[in-house]
């Protein structure tokens, strides 16, 4: 198994002093480089690995991309029809800040070169390679540095769109974009640097191959938090009873996760960061279909459980089911068999279906199930990743050490925003929706107008 | 003249409409409404909360004829909608003052 530590220790490090080296003597090198090319061109052999790992990067990096389509229709069809305009703006607003927070800071500061502390500052804006990059200068052990970043951003950005689902409805859209700016810029990457970037939890042995704590529960913790600080939609919980608001758009919810579960592929196989061998090709593939198979055993186990629990079947749980799943296998999504992932899956859509009416109860008003679907079936994911490492201490570090600094960072920042810019629409905007109240612009207005 | 409104079970609206044209009745009024009579509501769950659905879909149809042939479309409309099943609607009928038809300028009974 390649874990991303492992892929770090392998091409990483030295891909990073490259880039160093190669910002200051780019000019420099580029006509020795071209001479050097003439002289004695690489074989297959040699750039094949670097060639294949790049094109995996690229290719699971637009797939992830496309998470952010799904995370987005499957909020638009959740929200009610009021809320749909401010709902998608906060989207693509959220992964547009991701992306340059994580290229101002966040690349540098999440993977160091080598772990320098647990909250070192590293802020470097990050530099891909000259153009035209001779074979020479590549880190041919690994994969471009532009791939690398490239991939690596479209994890932040999955990490900011959980934590707006939780919160639709009722939050502003700047304070949430001030929050979206610390998470993918600072906490994340801090974070994520603990295990990604060669930090104490990969050297304490803790194991997350594609980020279902790394990603997903700091996510979760993140819309935690805010959903604590934001409080519930109003008439949400009212006399002791919950007064769901039903989702405007099953459709398009539908769609939404779909497109997850696309999207998927590209985040649990590129997380393999190496397709240059027949192992590692092969391994791809087996990530694909157990990611797969977790999917469908999450949806499948969400499908049946709301039929025995309520006598109706809950599309909108067997969604949240089938992202469960996702979620669950996401912390090792090679190791297992068919079989394990399938169960594994399973087990991530009954903890959605128990978990979101537990929410209701703490009165925690989580809009699209994110808290169940990335939380808790991360945490399990996470935990049974034991299964076959053996290591559960640092399992349970590793889940106990995200959910406190994330969780206790975030509600620190949500008080801030709160006490400073305030968080919430007021009362007023709220009834009327987000949509014509904040923005002035309905998602559909032509249904009234005619 | 009278103005009959009747509202009727949605999946009754097309079977109503043919019974309708059928005894010669030249236009109506259709809307979507929501309400509740002695069918009260109902409760669904939703992601695992249990919740009343206080006001039933139902259509509203608004029917101007002359006066001496409203009660054969009430009855028309009475037997068609009719299911025996409760929230099967009702039907009220409203003397009517004046009609106009905007292109032509009739009034009245030539407007209808």
């Amino acid at each position: 198994m390649t874990t991303r530590f492992d892929a770090l220790a392998k091409g990483h490090l030295t891909m990073k002093l490259l880039k160093t080296l190669s910002v200051a003597g780019a000019l420099a090198a580029l006509p020795t480089l071209a001479l050097a090319q003439e002289a004695a061109a690489p074989g297959f052999d040699e750039i094949g690995p670097y060639i294949m790992t790049t094109l995996l990067f690229l290719v699971g990096g637009f797939l992830v991309f496309w998470m952010a389509a799904g995370f987005a229709m499957l909020e638009a069809g959740l929200v009610r029809s009021k809320n749909v305009t401010m709902q998608l703006t906060k989207n693509i607003a959220l992964y547009s800040t991701a992306a340059i927070m994580y290229w101002l800071v966040g690349f540098n500061l999440m993977y160091p070169g080598e772990f320098n502390g647990y909250f070192a500052p590293n802020f470097v804006p990050t530099v891909l390679e000259p153009v035209g990059l001779g074979a020479a200068d590549a880190s041919l052990g690994y994969a471009s540095v532009a791939s690398d970043f490239f991939f690596q951003l479209m994890f932040v950005a999955a990490t900011a769109s959980i934590v707006s689902g939780a919160l639709a409805e009722r939050i502003k859209l700047w304070p949430f974009l001030v929050f979206v700016v610390i998470l993918t810029g600072i906490m994340y990457p801090i974070s994520g640097s603990w295990q990604w970037g060669g930090g104490f939890l990969s050297q304490l042995g803790f194991s997350d191959f594609a980020g279902s704590t790394v990603v997903h529960s700091v996510g979760g913790w993140a819309a935690l938090a805010g959903a604590i600080v934001l409080g519930p939609r109003l008439g949400k919980y009212k006399d002791g009873k919950v007064n769901p608001f039903p989702g405007s758009n099953l459709a398009l919810a539908t769609l939404g996760t779909f497109i997850l579960w696309l999207g998927w592929f590209g985040f649990n196989g590129g997380s393999q960061l190496a397709a240059g061998t027949v192992g590692d090709i092969t391994d791809v593939g087996r990530i694909f279909a157990n990611t797969n198979m977790a999917a469908a055993s999450g949806a499948i186990a969400a499908l049946i459980l709301t039929q025995v629990m309520y006598g109706k079947v809950d599309l909108t749980m067997v969604l949240n089911g089938a992202l469960a799943g996702l979620v669950s296998i996401t912390a090792e999504p090679l190791a297992p068999s068919l079989f394990m992932a399938l169960i594994t899956g399973a087990i991530g859509g009954v903890i959605v279906v128990l978990t979101v009416p537990m929410l209701d109860k703490f009165k925690i008003d989580d809009v699209v199930g994110a808290i169940p679907v990335h939380l808790f079936a991360g945490i399990w994911g996470t935990l049974a990743v034991a299964f076959y490492t053996g290591n559960w201490g640092a399992q349970i570090t590793g889940i106990v050490a995200y959910g406190v600094f994330t969780f206790v960072v975030a509600l620190v920042v949500w008080y801030i925003l709160k006490a400073v810019m305030g968080i919430r629409v007021s009362e007023e905007s709220e009834i009327n929706g987000l949509d014509t109240s904040e923005l002035g612009m309905e998602a559909y207005p032509d249904f009234t107008k005619g | 003249m009278k103005l009959i409104i009747a509202t009727i079970k949605p999946f009754k609206l097309e079977e109503v409409r043919e019974a309708l044209t059928s005894i010669g009745v030249r236009g109506m009024m259709v809307t979507e409404i929501k309400g509740f009579g002695s069918q009260s509501g109902h409760t669904e769950i939703y992601r695992g909360a249990e919740y009343a659905v206080n006001f039933v879909p139902k259509v509203k149809l608004e029917i101007a004829v002359g006066a001496a042939m409203a009660d054969e479309v009430v009855a028309t409309i009475a037997k068609t909608a009719k299911t025996d099943k409760i929230g099967d609607g009702k039907i009220f009928v409203l003397d009517l003052e004046s009609a106009l038809r905007v292109r032509t300028g009739e009034t009245n009974d030539d407007a209808l």
